[in-house]
């Protein structure tokens, strides 16, 4: 069971004079309880690819299956599909219509017609695995907190029950306690069985939460591997506009000196990596 | 010659309608020409306030604030502060007013009324500051999110002010263009503009050569930013970036002596190896 | 679901011809002049003059002859429509029959003319708006409206909002898209039930659309005012309006236009038809 997207191109505006091309055969597949990020610089088709994944899209050419089924534009089970694929946009929050976090939260498994007490059920549910205190729920999600109003746009996707969720850039404009709550809430949510498909311009994020990663530069793929292998990749191969993150910057340094420490090291790594380097006379 | 302050505040109070805890609590702050402060603050910790009283977008409602000596509560004194201040905010969508380049930089001068002679220099050089002079008859439209926001800037720069004031204006840019924004603010910097710069990211307070922490609309810590970075941050709910946390452990260990510049490249340099 | 890409009509294409460099005034006088034609215009052949007039203008311009034709996309259906109605609606010498409703031959004209009408006058309008930034438009309806000023209407303040609100055109039409992305991931349906249901599934979409808007327009102002922006008070520019000689020429070459276009409807279609009738 897998999300497969197999040489994928997408161009906007196609046939204007303002067509450009956003996604220039790329393969990309994610199975069923993997956390996998898709990396890339403002601009790369990263999220593009996103919603190709939720089939808001559909390849110029190439294919992209859910679980083995695809769809066309426009076709009544690309509905259906899309029900298996949440997608948690940028800034969902700006998405909000409804006056409590409750109905928010309702309106996409009603919209798939659920009703009744599977419908609270789901709610609750939901709102759970979002992390979102249930006193929070009949409260207007425009006076919120960042990282509260953030929650209830990832509940009110996960609400409609999907085997997938894919985030476009879930940690934009938090701060850093929004980030720590995330961050947790992705870890739950993926415990519970869900694939997490996580969309994003931060490499660091992306190399300590990741069981794969896959890297766009301007619509193509060029490369894909675990956080060790993409870090190493990156260090030989910089990819405008990602930034390495300070802690594998250092321990590339580190290596250039004679040091010998994995790139994907924390703090700690790195720090008894130089004690055990010798030391010049003391 | 003693120079006076940029920006001086005192015992600044400011209350929102509607809200019961004051947005600012009696602020009392000085900022000379040509320094660069990181103000530094949780949500609702008062920072916006504080940047919009700077350019008497907000009036204090107890206390002082005087920029350049002008009293920002006297209304004639106005026009020549937005001239002084110059402010970018977090969104650039939000500050662009014309569909040209061009046209939205000469925004500013157009309303300060300038001949149009000095409105075309001064477009063309807030252009060329920003990096953007090939762009100046493009679509705003048309720009990337980074160059969305310097162009914001070369509106600010177009005022040509004293001092520019940040709210959060890195805060939406990919890492690409933030690091192009920073290096302009930078380059402004050492040719003597006065910085207030917002924030809520440590990593880009070393740029920076005073910190302020404001904590529910007061002051709560103020001083150098290498003395900042040793030791106070720890006591406030902040983010630790991985730099500030490599460098704390190098230090503690004896590896780079105290108040080495948290950043890689510094750090790196400071090691015996 | 698609929006227009994000292009509304005839979006400010930025350029240095003899047409974009033209004072904004002159260009709106002169268009304003040049509508006349279409509506003077009683005959297919009427608009012969009007064809070669916007050919003219477009090549001035240095635009594409496409983009200006496409242009005029967004009143195809109303173009459609008004064809249907005059047709079937207007009396006269009966061509065909099909049910109760009888083609015309004056229907057939009259269908014509009216479309092709409203055709071309999208087109004037959007050649206008190509080759005018908004600014300058706005600019130039200031200065042409500022007699109104004198009866405390406020041009300069209008001509402001003008520009603003041809500035947020292209991002509202992203933002739309955005949201009607997301509320589609989320399961809404727009597409299926009677008026109603429809109508009541755009609320997850204008709702948004309204806070964003508002939430824009407040932040805009803050931003306007911090850069020394007082609505009212006289402004100065980086582009004045200069008035020249050949804004005059050009506003001459227009009302010749009209002039010759006016002789031509009166004799062109009978010395059209004469000389079909020698051939």
């Amino acid at each position: 069971m897998a999300i497969a997207a197999e040489d994928v191109f997408y161009s906007y505006n196609a046939g204007t004079p303002a067509e450009h091309a956003a996604l220039e055969g790329v393969s990309f597949s994610v199975e069923r309880g993997e956390r996998v990020s898709i990396v890339g610089h403002t601009g790369s088709g990263k999220s593009t690819l996103a919603q190709h994944l939720n089939l808001l899209l559909f390849p110029r050419s190439g294919s992209v299956s859910i679980d083995g089924v695809s769809s066309k534009p426009g076709s009544p089970d690309a509905r259906e599909l899309r029900r298996k694929v949440g997608l948690v946009f940028q800034y969902p929050e700006t998405q909000f219509f409804a006056e409590t976090a409750r109905d928010e939260i309702r309106f996409a498994p009603s919209n798939w017609g659920m009703r009744g007490d599977d419908l609270d059920a789901c709610v609750d549910e939901a709102a759970d695995a979002a992390g979102i205190e249930p006193s929070l729920l009949d409260s207007n999600p425009f006076s919120m907190s960042g990282g509260q109003r953030r929650r209830v746009a990832i509940a009110s996707v996960i609400a409609m029950k999907p085997d997938y969720l894919v985030l476009d850039e879930p940690t934009a404009g938090l701060d850093a306690a929004g980030v720590r709550g995330l961050e947790r809430i992705l870890s739950d949510i993926r415990a519970r069985g869900l694939a997490v498909v996580q969309v994003t311009h931060d490499l660091e994020s992306a190399l300590a939460h990741s069981d794969r990663i896959l890297v766009l530069e301007r619509g193509r793929a060029v490369a894909s591997g675990t956080p060790e292998e993409i870090a190493v990749f990156l260090a030989d191969n910089p990819v405008q506009g990602l930034l390495m993150p300070p802690t594998a910057r250092f321990a590339m340094g580190l290596r250039s000196r004679g040091i010998d420490v994995s790139v994907t090291s924390g703090v700690p790594e790195l720090v008894s990596a130089l004690e055990k380097a010798e030391r010049p006379d003391e | 010659m003693e120079r006076a302050p940029v920006f001086s505040f005192r015992g600044v109070v400011y209350s929102y309608g509607g809200s019961c805890s004051p947005a600012l609590s009696g602020v009392d702050l000085e900022i000379m020409p040509g320094e660069w402060v990181a103000l530094l603050g949780a949500n609702g910790s008062g920072k916006s306030t504080l940047a919009k009283i700077c350019n008497a977008l907000l009036l204090p409602a107890q206390g002082d604030c005087f920029v350049l000596g002008m009293d920002v509560s006297a209304p004639e004194n106005i026009p020549l502060i937005r001239q002084s201040v110059a402010l970018v905010f977090q969104n650039p969508e939000d500050q662009i007013v014309a569909s040209i380049v061009e046209e939205d930089v000469a925004f500013g001068p157009e309303n300060l009324r300038l001949p149009q002679a000095e409105i075309r220099r001064r477009v063309d050089a807030a252009l060329e500051l920003t990096g953007l002079a090939d762009m100046k008859r493009r679509g705003s439209y048309t720009l990337s999110g980074g160059q969305k926001q310097r162009l914001a800037l070369a509106g600010a720069l177009a005022l040509e002010p004293r001092a520019l004031v940040l709210d959060e204006s890195t805060s939406m840019l990919d890492p690409e263009g933030r690091a192009s924004f920073l290096e302009r603010i930078g380059e402004l910097n050492t040719h003597g503009m006065t910085m207030i710069q917002i924030t809520h990211r440590m990593d880009e307070i070393f740029f920076a050569s005073r910190v302020v922490v404001l904590q529910s609309g007061r002051v709560a810590w103020d001083g150098e930013s290498s003395d900042f970075w040793d030791g106070p941050y720890l006591s406030f709910d902040f983010e630790e970036p991985p730099e500030l946390a490599l460098y704390r452990e190098l230090k503690a260990r004896g590896f780079v002596p105290s108040g080495t510049i948290p950043r890689v490249d510094d750090l790196l340099e400071s090691l015996w190896l | 679901m698609k929006l227009s890409g994000g292009f509304s009509i005839g979006q400010f294409i930025p350029g240095e011809s003899y047409i974009h460099s033209l004072d904004p005034r002159c260009k709106i006088i002169g268009a304003f002049i040049l509508f006349a034609a279409p509506f003077i215009a009683k005959s297919p052949y009427d608009f012969i003059p009007i064809a070669f007039a916007l050919a003219a203008i477009t090549r001035l311009a240095r635009i594409k002859l496409g983009t200006v034709l496409r242009s005029g996309r967004p009143v195809v259906f109303l173009v459609a429509l008004t064809i249907v109605l005059n047709v079937f609606w207007t009396p006269g010498r009966e061509l065909a029959r099909l049910g109760p409703l009888s083609i015309t031959e004056e229907g057939v004209t009259l269908a014509f003319c009216v479309g092709l009408r409203l055709y071309f006058l999208v087109m004037l309008a959007a050649l206008l708006m190509m080759t005018t930034s908004p600014m300058a438009f706005a600019g130039g309806l200031e200065s042409i409206l500022s007699p109104l000023a004198a009866l405390k209407f406020p041009v300069s303040e209008m001509a402001m909002m003008m520009t603003i609100a041809l500035r947020f055109i292209p991002t509202f039409f992203e933002e739309t898209d955005k949201i009607l992305k997301a509320q589609i991931s989320r399961g809404a349906d727009f597409e299926s039930g009677g008026i109603i249901k429809r109508a009541r599934a755009f609320i997850p979409v204008l709702v948004p659309l309204f806070v964003l808007v508002f939430a824009r327009a407040e932040n805009l102002a803050i931003a306007m005012e911090s850069r020394g922006y007082v609505p009212g008070v006289p402004r100065s520019r980086l582009n004045p309006l200069v008035w020249a000689a050949r804004e005059t020429t050009s506003i001459l070459c227009v009302i010749v236009f009209i002039i010759f276009t006016v002789l031509w409807n009166r004799y062109a279609p009978e010395l059209i038809s004469l000389w079909l009738g020698l051939l």
